[in-house]
C-alpha cells in the first residue's frame, strides 16, 4: 500500500507539472495573440488593414481604372483640423499614386499625433499598398502650422482577378488622428514608452514618413 | 441555511465508519482547513447555493424592472436616472457573473465533481487534496472581490464580456472594473488548480480495472470539462492582465488611439467564452447520462460514441468563437468558415441527445425526481439548442444581435438547462451525500413549478428579441409591454419555486428519511452505490477491484 502510495505521489507531480506547462503555455499564448494578430492584419489585409509595399510594382499599370475616396477623422482630444485635399481620385491599378491631406494645429502649443488608418470594404485591404505613408510616424505640428501630408499607394491589378471583389468599384481610406505622445495614460505608467513602440509597429521603421510641407 | 446543512451533513458521519483513520478536524477547523474531497465538494454546493439565491435575486429584479414600460424602482431617486441605468448594468453583469462562476461552476464542478469522481473511480481521494482546499477558498475570495466591486464607486456596469472601450479607464474611471476583472482572475485560477487536481487523480488514481473507457460518463464529462478548463482560462487570464494594464498601467493592448485594437479583447474573450458555455453544460451532460441509464434500468446507449461525443464538443469548442462577433466586421470568408464550424457542433450533441433518447427506449422508465429533471434537461437543451443552431447563422444572428433572442438562446441551453442538470445532480445524489431522502412530493412541485415558470420567463423572449427588444436595456417602448409582462410573471413563479427548493434542501437534511446503500436499486451499478450512505468521511480505504467486472456502460 505505502509503496503504491510513492508511486502515485510521483506519478502525481509528474501529471501536475506537465498540466501546469500546459495553462502557462496557454497564458503565454493569449499574449503572443497581440503580435501574432497584428501580424494576421498585416499580412492577409484582414479588417482592410492596408499592405505596405518596398516600392511600386514593377509590372506596367493597367487601364483598368478605380476610384479611391479618402476619409478623415480627429480624435476630440486632438486640437487639430485634418481633411483630404481631394475627396477621391480615380486611379490606374498598379499606378502609384500620390494623395495629400492638409492638417491644422489649431490650439497655441506644439501638439503631436499619430493616426490609425485602414480602407473599407475590409476584403479590399490586401490588394491596397502603401508604399510611403505620414502615418508610419508620429506627425508635429507647431502652434497654428498648418502641413500638406502625402501619402503614396497603388492598387494592386490582382483586384480585378479576385471573385471576391468583383463588385469593388470604390476603395475608402480611412484615417483617424490621435494625440501621441499625451495620450490616455492618464493613471500614471509610462505612456511615452508605451508609444514609442506602437509607433514601431504602425509601419516598418526602414519607411520614413516625410511631411511635406505645404 | 447554510449552516442547517453543514450540520447535518457533519451530524451525518457520527455513526461513522471511520475505522483506523477516525482521528479527523473538527468544528470550524475540519471546514476552513479541509482537505477531504467530500467536505470540500459539500463546501462548494453551499457556496453555489449561497451565490444562487444573490445571483437568483438580482434576475427577479431585472424581472420586475422590465415588468412594464418605464423605469419602476430608481432607488437613487428623481433626477439620477443615469445612475439607476449604471446600476442596472451593474446588475446585469454581477448576475451573470455570479450565475457562470460562482453557482454553475461550482456546483457541478467542484460540488459534484468532488464529491463523486473519487467515489466513482474507486480513489480514496483527490490526487492533491490540499490544492483542493486552496482551489475552493481562492473561489470564495472571488465570490467576496465580486461582490465589493458591484458596491465600489458605482460598480462595473460592463456585461460580463468586460469589452473595451466601455471597460477602459475612460468610462469605468473607478476602481470597480478592477475588482471586477480581479474576481474572475482568481476564480480563474482556482478552476485551473480545481481542472489540474481533477485529471490528475482521473488519470493515475482509478481502481484497479477501471480502465479509461469503463470509466463512468460523469467521470469523463469532467475530464473533457477539466481540459477545457485548462486551456480556456489562462487565455481569459492573459487577457484580464492586458485590461488591468490598461486601465491602470499605461500599456494599450486594447486602445486604438495608441495602436490597439479592441477588437483583439473580443478574440480573446471569446476564445475563453465559448469553450466557457461547455464548461458550464458538460458535467449536466455527464449527471443526465448517469440518471437516464440509472432511471432506465440499463447500461447507457453507445458509451464510446457519448464518450468521443464530448471530447470532439470539447475540441470544436475551440475554434468558433467568432460567431459571437458577427458584428465586429469580420469578411464574408471568416463568417463563412464560423458558421460551418458552429454547426459542425450540432453532431455530437445530436449523438448525446439520441443516445440519451435510446437508451430511454425499450428501458423500464421509473419517474423518480431525478429522472424528472433529466428529461427537463434534455427538453431544455434541445429548445436551446434550436435556437442555437439558427444563430450560428451570420445572417440570422446580425439581425437578432444583442436582441433578447439570445438571451433567450443562451438562458435555455446554458443557464436553465445546467440548472436543470444541477437538479438533477442533487436529487439524484442527496442521499449519498447526506444519508437522507428528499420529500417526494414536494420535490415534484418544485419540478413542475420551475419546468412552468423558467419557460414561461425565456419562451416569450424569444418573441419580443425577434421583435427587436434589446438587451441590457431597464426601458423600453410600450409595443414590447405584452411578452415583458408574460416575462416577468415566470419570474414570480421560477422565485417561488427556487425558494420551494431551498425548504426541500432543509427538509431533507432535517426530516428526510434514511437511505440504504443503494437507494436506487438495480440500474444505479456505478461505485459510489457500493459504498454506505452517507458516505463515510473515508471510502476506498482498500481500492475496490474491477478487473473481472463487465464494464458498467
Amino acid at each position: 500500500m505505502t509503496a503504491t502510495r510513492t508511486d502515485n505521489r510521483k506519478k502525481n507531480r509528474l501529471t501536475a507539472m506537465v498540466l501546469f506547462t500546459v495553462a502557462g503555455s496557454m497564458v503565454g499564448l493569449a499574449f503572443a495573440a497581440v503580435p501574432l494578430y497584428k501580424l494576421f492584419c498585416q499580412v492577409t489585409g484582414f479588417g482592410g488593414t492596408p499592405r505596405i509595399a518596398a516600392q511600386a510594382p514593377a509590372a506596367a499599370p493597367t487601364d483598368r481604372t478605380i476610384t479611391v475616396r479618402f476619409d478623415a477623422n480627429v480624435n476630440p482630444a486632438l486640437p487639430w483640423r485634418f481633411e483630404p485635399k481631394k475627396t477621391q481620385v480615380t486611379v490606374r491599378a498598379g499606378e502609384p499614386t500620390v494623395a495629400y491631406y492638409r492638417a491644422t494645429n489649431w490650439s497655441d502649443a506644439p501638439v503631436t499625433g499619430t493616426a490609425t488608418f485602414n480602407v473599407t470594404p475590409f476584403k479590399a485591404g490586401e490588394y491596397f499598398s502603401k508604399i510611403d505613408c505620414f502615418c508610419f510616424t508620429e506627425q508635429r505640428l507647431e502652434a497654428g502650422e498648418e502641413v500638406a501630408m502625402g501619402v503614396e499607394f497603388f492598387v494592386d491589378p490582382e483586384i480585378f482577378n479576385d471573385p471576391n471583389t468583383q463588385d469593388v468599384t470604390a476603395i475608402t481610406l480611412s484615417y483617424t488622428f490621435y494625440p501621441a505622445a499625451k495620450g490616455k495614460g492618464k493613471k500614471g505608467g509610462k505612456p511615452r514608452q508605451a508609444k514609442a513602440k506602437q509607433a514601431k509597429s504602425l509601419g516598418p521603421v526602414s519607411v520614413a514618413g516625410r511631411p511635406v510641407k505645404g | 441555511m447554510m449552516a442547517d446543512q453543514e450540520t447535518a451533513v457533519a451530524g451525518g458521519h457520527d455513526g461513522g465508519h471511520d475505522g483506523g483513520h477516525g482521528h479527523h478536524p473538527t468544528g470550524w477547523r475540519r471546514w476552513l482547513f479541509s482537505t477531504n474531497h467530500k467536505d470540500i465538494g459539500t463546501m462548494y454546493i453551499v457556496l453555489s447555493l449561497v451565490a444562487a439565491l444573490v445571483g437568483g435575486a438580482m434576475s427577479f429584479w431585472i424581472r420586475l424592472e422590465l415588468l412594464d414600460p418605464g423605469i419602476q424602482f430608481n432607488v437613487f431617486g428623481a433626477g439620477e436616472e443615469a445612475a439607476y441605468f449604471q446600476f442596472y448594468n451593474v446588475l446585469v453583469t454581477s448576475h451573470a457573473f455570479i450565475m457562470v462562476f460562482f453557482v454553475v461552476m461550482p456546483a457541478l464542478i467542484g460540488g459534484f465533481g468532488n464529491w463523486f469522481v473519487p467515489l466513482m473511480i474507486g480513489a480514496p481521494d483527490m490526487a492533491f487534496p490540499r490544492m483542493n482546499n486552496v482551489s475552493f477558498w481562492l473561489l470564495a475570495a472571488a465570490l467576496v472581490l465580486l461582490l465589493v466591486a458591484a458596491f465600489t464607486q458605482g460598480g462595473p456596469g460592463t456585461g460580463w464580456t468586460i469589452y473595451p472601450p466601455l471597460s477602459n479607464a475612460d468610462f469605468h474611471p473607478g476602481a470597480a472594473v478592477d475588482l471586477g476583472i480581479l474576481s474572475p482572475h482568481l476564480a480563474g485560477a482556482s478552476s485551473v488548480l480545481g481542472a489540474i487536481n481533477l485529471i490528475t487523480t482521473i488519470f493515475n488514481m482509478r481502481a484497479p480495472g477501471m480502465t479509461i473507457h469503463r470509466m463512468p460518463l460523469f467521470c469523463w464529462s469532467i475530464l473533457v470539462t477539466a481540459f477545457l478548463l485548462l486551456m480556456a482560462i489562462p487565455v481569459l487570464a492573459g487577457g484580464l492582465t492586458m485590461l488591468l494594464t490598461d486601465r491602470n498601467f499605461g500599456t494599450a493592448f486594447f486602445d486604438a488611439a495608441r495602436g490597439g485594437d479592441p477588437v483583439l479583447w473580443q478574440h480573446i474573450f471569446w476564445f475563453f467564452g465559448h469553450p466557457e458555455v461547455y464548461i458550464i453544460i458538460i458535467p449536466a451532460f455527464g449527471i443526465v447520462s448517469q440518471v437516464v441509464s440509472t432511471f432506465s434500468r440499463k447500461p447507457i446507449f453507445g458509451y464510446l460514441g457519448m464518450v468521443y461525443a464530448m471530447v470532439f464538443i470539447g475540441f470544436v469548442g475551440f475554434v468558433v468563437w467568432a460567431h459571437h462577433m458577427y458584428t465586429a466586421g469580420l469578411d464574408v470568408d471568416t463568417r463563412a468558415y464560423f458558421i460551418s464550424a458552429s454547426l459542425v457542433i450540432a453532431v455530437p450533441t445530436g449523438i448525446k441527445i439520441f443516445s440519451w433518447l435510446a437508451t430511454m427506449w425499450g428501458g423500464s422508465i421509473d419517474f423518480r425526481v431525478p429522472m424528472m429533471f433529466a428529461c427537463g434537461f434534455i427538453f431544455l437543451f434541445v429548445m436551446g439548442g434550436v435556437t442555437g443552431v439558427a444563430l450560428a447563422n451570420a445572417g440570422m444572428d446580425i439581425a437578432f444581435h444583442d436582441t433578447y433572442f439570445v438571451v433567450a438562446h443562451f438562458h435555455y441551453v446554458m443557464a436553465i438547462a445546467a440548472v436543470f442538470g444541477m437538479f438533477t445532480g442533487f436529487y439524484y445524489w442527496i442521499g449519498k451525500m447526506c444519508g437522507r431522502q428528499y420529500p417526494r412530493v414536494l420535490a415534484r412541485i418544485h419540478f413542475w413549478s420551475f419546468f412552468i415558470g423558467v419557460n414561461v420567463v425565456f419562451f416569450p423572449q424569444h418573441f419580443s428579441g425577434m421583435a427587436g427588444m434589446p438587451r441590457r436595456i431597464p426601458d423600453y417602448p410600450d409595443n414590447y409591454w405584452g411578452w415583458n409582462y408574460v416575462s416577468s410573471i415566470g419570474a414570480f413563479i421560477t422565485t417561488a419555486s427556487t425558494l420551494l427548493f431551498f425548504f426541500i434542501v432543509w427538509r431533507t437534511l432535517t426530516a428526510g428519511e434514511k437511505v440504504p446503500a443503494n437507494q436506487w436499486g438495480e440500474g444505479a451499478t456505478t461505485l459510489e452505490w457500493t459504498v454506505e450512505s452517507p458516505a463515510p468521511f473515508h471510502t476506498f480505504e482498500e481500492l475496490p477491484d474491477m478487473t473481472d467486472k463487465q464494464a458498467d456502460e
